[in-house]
């Protein structure tokens, strides 16, 4: 890798790393009943958001799913903000009326995640309408699962999207399961990629698990959609090595020796090795500075994000500033896996 | 119709975000000629023709606004539109509350209701109630060419999702339509024609057979006050309220289902607000609960006319 290879590498691995960090916080104050309702990790699964979000600029915009929180971080929305709201407090991004899957940061160009599979498709769709009309030169993406494109909502937008060429980019996370259900089982033609020559579009499939890949083919994509060239179906082979929601048990529908397999094809731990090939970790620190990535992994744990404790009610005019509520005295496990490269 | 072209076009020239969906509504004009002679001034861009996916291109048009830009989706008939039910629901209705108001919805979705033509059931349904039980959606149900155009206009310069539903057999009436740059805000009930003896509420083409009724029961010495509400959501019970204060008795009249609608939520609200104002019970007239039937005499039978409202108010003024 030379230097300007291993410096947007390490970009990508900060975003990845920050997306892990902060699932692993999230899922332990779930565990902890401190975050409620349904929460869908991302562990595993963050080269596609990394990669994906990498070829986006501020202008852009992304529509996403139940599982969104790394798709929110990679856009750019401040950990903080999805933090709160996923402690349902008025400072967080929905200003706690959305909680896990309803994420919205517009600002940053988040547009929303959804508690409804496919929505998100035919939403993106109609950004990059919006897009082409005002001929502003930006590009919608949708990030959506495997279970997604056996929705109408799949069929109806890429074939709308193809027929205006729309500044789109439609980026399938085939983590081969919905919920519990194997996509083998669930579709008729399980070759993602291969439908987008049923609507006349572009389908590219890619090791879903290798950001560098995936930040190649979305750059093609992107410039595509960018230049006039109409919409891609991208499919990201990967896996979701966490529960489909938090607190689900999850070796009924598949094998603890599937999961120890594709966690050893962890995204962060791969580039990682293929960054240390080259031996040169001494230009880090300073492309670390220079990086125009998310710069800092959250040290804070859910108790520390600060703001309203109280969760935000209706037509509020006053904050109310509380004490957090109190760190349970158990024990909690830190995990092991991919740690940053610049600590020891 | 007519009048909601004018209303479309002038806004179209004075606003580029706004753009059509639909099927036909390009170069054909509109199945009910609603964009006639749109497509030649504004384009294939800004008239767009859609495959026949109702909830396809519904989503888009939620993203669209999430954009930016003004979408109108132009569904021809409210049946059809059933089709994107999730989308309306769980997506253009709920957007601007979920992002603390930062990504706005303006979107408008108009298409025909109503029975008539012997369209079957296909091609008949009234469906304003099921919209207006939606937080965050808006529901207009004109009644005449002014009241059209006002509130179509009003729809297309807010922030707010609108659905703008207009009754087939109401497309090819003329009306006075004032000239110049108004419109009709949401939520403000029209006292159509001023009475003493007993109020009626009518929506939509039941206007036109409430006038009708009024007319016959005048000539009788019966006064009639009749109230179109104009939009159920936001609905204006202080104007019904306030009329029910004179009169004493209230009967409602609306084409769609009854089981929780119109007249049950006018109901429910003059009876918490009003009741000790009430001299006899409140008394609703709705379309059959049942799909509409093709055979031109079966079909006659399941819509309210204007002879079963006059009936209604005769029954109304012996309780
Ligand atoms: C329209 C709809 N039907 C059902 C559900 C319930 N549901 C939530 S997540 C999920 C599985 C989605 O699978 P996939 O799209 O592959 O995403 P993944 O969870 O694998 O990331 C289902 C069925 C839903 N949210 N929306
Ligand atoms: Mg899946």
């Amino acid at each position: 890798m030379n230097g300007r290879d291993s410096s947007r590498a390490l970009d990508l691995y900060r975003r990845m790393l920050l997306i892990r960090r902060c699932e692993e916080q999230l899922a332990r104050g779930h565990q902890r009943g401190l975050i409620h309702g349904a929460c869908h990790t991302y562990v595993g699964q963050e080269a596609v958001a990394a990669g994906v979000c990498a070829q986006l600029g501020a202008e852009d915009v992304v529509f996403s799913t139940h599982r969104g929180h790394g798709h929110a971080l990679a856009k750019g929305v401040p950990p903080r903000e999805l933090f709160a709201e996923l402690l349902g407090r008025a400072t967080g991004c929905s200003r706690g009326r959305g909680g896990s899957m309803h994420l919205f940061a517009p600002e940053v160009g988040l547009m929303g995640t959804s508690g409804i599979v496919g929505p998100c498709i035919l939403q993106a769709a109609g950004a990059a309408y919006t897009f082409k009309l005002r001929a502003d030169g930006r590009v919608a993406v949708a990030f959506f699962g495997d279970g997604a494109v056996n929705n109408g909502a799949f069929h109806e937008g890429l074939n709308m999207a193809s027929i205006w060429k729309l500044p789109v980019v439609f980026v399938c996370e085939n983590n081969q399961f919905a919920t519990e259900v194997p996509f083998s089982y669930s579709a008729g033609n399980p070759d993602v990629a291969s439908r987008g020559a049923a609507y006349g579009l572009p389908g590219v499939a890619v090791d879903g698990n290798d950001v560098l890949a995936v930040d190649v083919a979305a750059e093609e994509a992107v410039r595509r959609a960018r230049e006039g060239g109409g919409p891609t179906l991208l499919e990201c082979r990967t896996y979701r090595t966490r529960p489909h929601s938090e607190g689900m048990p999850d070796f009924t529908y598949r094998t603890r020796e599937e999961v120890e397999e594709w966690k050893a094809r962890c995204p962060l731990a791969r580039l990682r090795v293929k960054l240390l090939e080259g031996g040169t970790p001494r230009n880090w620190r300073r492309s670390r500075r220079k990086s125009r990535g998310p710069s800092r992994t959250p040290r804070s744990s859910p108790r520390k994000v600060p703001g309203p404790t109280r969760p935000p009610r209706p037509r509020t005019s006053t904050r109310s500033r509380g004490s957090c509520p109190r760190r349970p005295s158990a024990p909690l496990a830190r995990s092991r896996s991919c740690r940053p490269p610049s600590r020891r | 119709m007519q009048a909601t072209l004018e209303a479309l076009t002038e806004e179209m020239a004075r606003d580029p975000a706004i753009f059509v969906l639909g099927e036909g509504i390009g170069k054909r004009g509109g199945n009910f000629r609603t964009t006639a002679g749109l497509y030649e001034r504004y384009g294939p861009l800004r008239l767009c023709d859609t495959p026949i996916c109702e909830r396809g291109f519904v989503g888009l048009a939620c993203g669209a606004a999430m954009a930016g830009a003004r979408p109108v989706v132009d569904f021809m008939f409210v049946d059809f539109v059933l089709d994107a039910l999730g989308e309306i629901f769980n997506q253009i209705a709920k957007v601007q509350y979920m992002s603390g108001g930062r990504l706005r919805m303006p979107v408008l979705l108009r298409g025909c209701i109503g029975v008539g033509h012997s369209a079957a059931t296909h091609h008949s349904g009234s469906y304003h109630p099921l919209f207006a039980h939606i937080p965050g959606l808006r529901v207009a149900v004109p009644s005449n060419p002014a009241d059209a155009k006002g509130l179509l206009r009003h729809a297309l310069r807010g922030h707010d999702p609108v659905v703008f539903l207009e009754h087939r057999e109401l497309l090819g009436v003329k009306g006075p339509v004032p000239e110049g740059d108004w419109e009709i805000p949401f939520g403000r009930a029209a006292v159509v024609r001023p009475g003493k003896d007993v109020t009626v509420v009518a929506l939509s083409l039941m206007v036109r057979h409430a006038l009708a009724a009024c007319a016959a029961l005048e000539k009788e010495g019966i006064s009639v006050e009749l109230i179109d509400p104009r939009t159920v959501a936001p609905l204006d019970v202080d104007t019904v309220l306030a009329s029910v204060r004179k009169t004493g008795r209230l009967l409602i009249v609306d084409e769609a289902f009854g089981p929780f609608g119109l007249g049950s939520e006018i109901a429910a609200q003059v009876a918490e607000r009003g009741l000790d104002q009430l001299d006899a019970p409140i008394r609703r007239l709705h379309g059959a609960h049942a799909p509409t039937p093709y055979s031109p005499p079966l079909e006659a039978a399941v819509a309210p006319t204007a002879k079963t409202v006059e009936r209604a108010i005769r029954d109304l003024l012996e309780d």
